[in-house]
């Protein structure tokens, strides 16, 4: 994949700026501005949302006069789909495992899940990892450094 | 004033002596060298791991462990990129171009002797130039109001910003977005909460941690996985006994070091000018005074030993302006005084004075922490060069469990590891628009304090903007502000004319010749 966008990677990238700075210039009067000499709390982010939607917009305006380089897809040549949501799975799972079961059902299907991203990997040495990492991570933290995560516990759904 | 620095010296390393905080060094220095060897990780994501742990150590011991852990992968980068070819961190993509050809011929290990005794000696020369400017720089800071602090972070944020890697206007659009993420939370003059979108754990602001883990450790798993080249270890075969350099080779490398460690201080006192333009520039005078520049990449002693020398002295000149005047230049820095502001640590021009201990401990374990460095990687070469084969498929799935626990265990809150997930997507977002997402911890960690000391500037001249202009110092700091965006301006529109570079051309070549100022990290 990699699809060319329709249009220069820095439109995008000076409209995620801009929008960024539209959020804190409409959410920051709202906190009260006050006047230079007694700032108000919404004095500086609203300054600031200005400042990033000018940046933005100089970002997406020097995109229109400097010729296209090699580098203009949104996505990387071989898009990892399957990596990138298995990283991001591993967190989530370590959230929700880590709330109602404890320290070492998190770490394992975290472990798992990331390894499985990898291109190259299998599902036996997955489980090995995991289980690896799993016994290390409750012996350091539960016994040695004492966090207050149990390590196995019930707490139902 | 030579006497007091030498006195305060002693009293740094007895300090340091102390059996704890030698540990601790020892540890940091350890993990940061694993971690330069370790293909795909980095030290901004080892210190953030790091960075819980040190909640229940004294800030003594805390700050030596997450200072060792930044050097100390230097020293460990340079033997991914001389035996491997890997430019694991960016200041060691010119090492590769003559050390990996050095390895080849069957010299590698006479290049990391000599880059072990390159980076002694610029880290040495970067560590008295601390211990002598630091007091210096300090004296002029204590004299400094609101107005002139507020305008000097204005200089250090936009060096920090436009003198990093890529677009200097993306640059500055991730240090304005970091000041806001540093707004984020309650505000501390009016009890206001500010863009919390109503969620009560973001009453006390993101956390450090989070955003750091999230920008530097899922980003970049995100960024890497599947994408890290497996190495050539054929010729990584290095024993002790070719570490040993010939009179000759130490000789054809002496000057070439000195050189190194005068352009890497140099790099040092300019904020935002980082080890890794020190190293470029470095590499491209030794290249330009050389009698025999055609041997440049085909295996010279003298470029591996000029940019190891300049970078090593550039991290520890690094470490003037964060300590003296509160002001990192590179994100690594930002996350370091993060971490001591945790710890309930004031940063600013009051910080030498007032915990001395921290200051001169910090300068003490320097040298000690060196000498550590030469010893783990003279004789232990071996165990770092196996360490190179470890796969990335193992890497980061470990890296990730230690992330959660990591953000977990820094408030006992399941919500942060969530925020975490979050600013990971969007810093790999980011990273894809052609963002460097590092000046985001530059202006998040100096954010609070430049909301505040502007707001104190302007109450002391009644909402007179004109007050950053009166001061002389003030002054000389917003001129230096204007001047740098002119030449940034400058250059853009002198480039603007001419005919882009052809994609054949090599990237580090180019680099060195069009954009030397440009790469940084």
């Amino acid at each position: 994949m990699g699809a060319r966008l329709k249009h220069k990677r820095d439109y995008y990238a000076g409209a995620l700026i801009m929008l960024f700075g539209l959020v804190a210039a409409a959410k920051g009067p709202g906190y009260g501005t006050g006047t230079l000499m007694r700032m108000g709390p919404g004095y500086m982010p609203t300054v600031l949302g200005v400042i990033l939607i000018l940046l933005g917009l100089s970002i997406a305006g020097t995109a229109l006069v400097t010729p296209a380089t090699e580098d203009e897809q949104l996505l990387p040549d071989n898009p990892q789909w399957l990596g990138w949501l298995c990283i991001l799975a591993g967190p989530i799972l370590f959230i929700i495992l880590g709330n109602f079961f404890g320290l070492l059902p998190a770490t394992f299907a975290c472990v798992f899940v990331a390894a499985l991203g990898d291109k190259s990997s299998t599902i036996k040495g997955s489980l090995i990892l995991a289980a690896g990492v799993s016994a290390f991570g409750v012996l350091l933290f539960s016994y040695v450094l004492q966090i207050s995560m149990p390590v196995l516990t019930w707490r139902g759904l | 004033m030579i006497w007091t620095a030498l006195t305060d010296l002693w009293y740094g390393f007895g300090v340091a002596l102390e059996p704890h905080n030698i540990m601790w060094c020892f540890v940091g220095v350890l993990v940061g060298n694993m971690v330069g060897v370790l293909p795909g990780m980095g030290p901004l994501a080892t210190i953030s791991i790091l960075l819980p742990l040190t909640f229940a150590m004294k800030p003594v011991g805390a700050i030596l462990m997450l200072a060792g852990v930044m050097y100390g992968a230097q020293y460990g980068g340079a033997i991914c990129s001389i035996l491997l070819n890997l430019p694991c961190h960016p200041p060691h993509a010119v090492t590769c171009l003559d050390g990996f050809p050095l390895t080849k011929q069957g010299k590698g290990g006479t290049a990391l002797s000599v880059t072990v005794l390159a980076s002694f000696v610029g880290a040495s020369w970067g560590i008295t130039e601390m211990i002598f400017l630091s007091p210096v720089l300090v004296k002029v800071a204590m004299q400094f109001g609101a107005a002139e602090i507020c305008s000097l972070m204005l200089l250090g944020l936009l060096a920090g910003s436009t003198l990093a890697r890529g677009s200097p206007i993306k640059g500055v659009a991730m240090t304005v977005f970091g000041l806001l993420l540093g707004i984020v939370g309650t505000d501390v003059n009016s009890g206001a909460m500010r863009f919390t979108f109503d969620l009560m754990q973001l009453d006390d602001g993101i956390e450090l941690i989070a955003l750091a883990l999230g920008l530097f450790g899922i980003a970049e798993f995100m960024n890497s996985i599947n994408q890290i080249a497996v190495g050539e270890t054929k010729y990584s075969k290095v024993r002790l006994r070719d570490m040993r350099p010939s009179k000759a080779d130490l000789k054809l490398s002496f000057f070439p070091m000195i050189r190194g460690t005068i352009i890497g201080s140099l790099c040092a006192l300019i904020p935002g000018t980082g080890p890794t333009i020190a190293s470029f520039v470095s590499y491209a005078a030794e290249k330009k005074i050389s009698r025999t520049p055609e041997r440049f990449g085909t295996g010279a002693l003298e470029g591996v030993a000029c940019p190891e020398a300049s970078t090593h002295s550039s991290v520890q000149g690094d470490f003037i302006p964060t300590m003296s005047l509160g002001i990192p230049g590179d994100s690594v820095m930002a996350l370091l005084l993060g971490a001591l502001m945790i710890q309930g640590i004031v940063p600013g021009p009051q910080l030498i004075s007032e915990h001395p201990d921290i200051f001169w401990g910090l300068v003490a374990s320097f040298w000690i922490g060196n000498i550590l460095l030469v010893l783990l990687n003279v004789p232990l070469i071996g165990v770092w060069v196996k360490l190179l084969t470890i796969p990335y498929k193992y890497l980061y799935p470990s890296a990730l469990f230690f992330v959660c626990i990591g953000v977990y265990a820094a408030n006992n809150d399941m919500f942060q590891v969530g925020e975490t997930v979050v600013i990971g997507v969007l810093g790999y977002v980011l990273l894809r628009l052609g963002f460097h997402p590092a000046p985001i911890l530059l202006g998040f960690v100096l954010g609070p304090r430049f909301e505040e000391n502007f707001r104190r500037a302007l109450l002391l001249s009644r909402g007179d903007l004109m007050t950053f202009i009166d001061r002389p110092i003030s002054a000389v700091f917003i001129a230096l502000c204007v001047l740098l965006i002119g030449i940034q301006v400058f250059a853009r529109l002198r480039a603007f004319g001419r005919k882009p570079p052809p994609p054949g051309a090599p990237a580090v070549g180019r680099a060195v010749a069009a954009e030397p100022i440009r790469m940084g990290d």
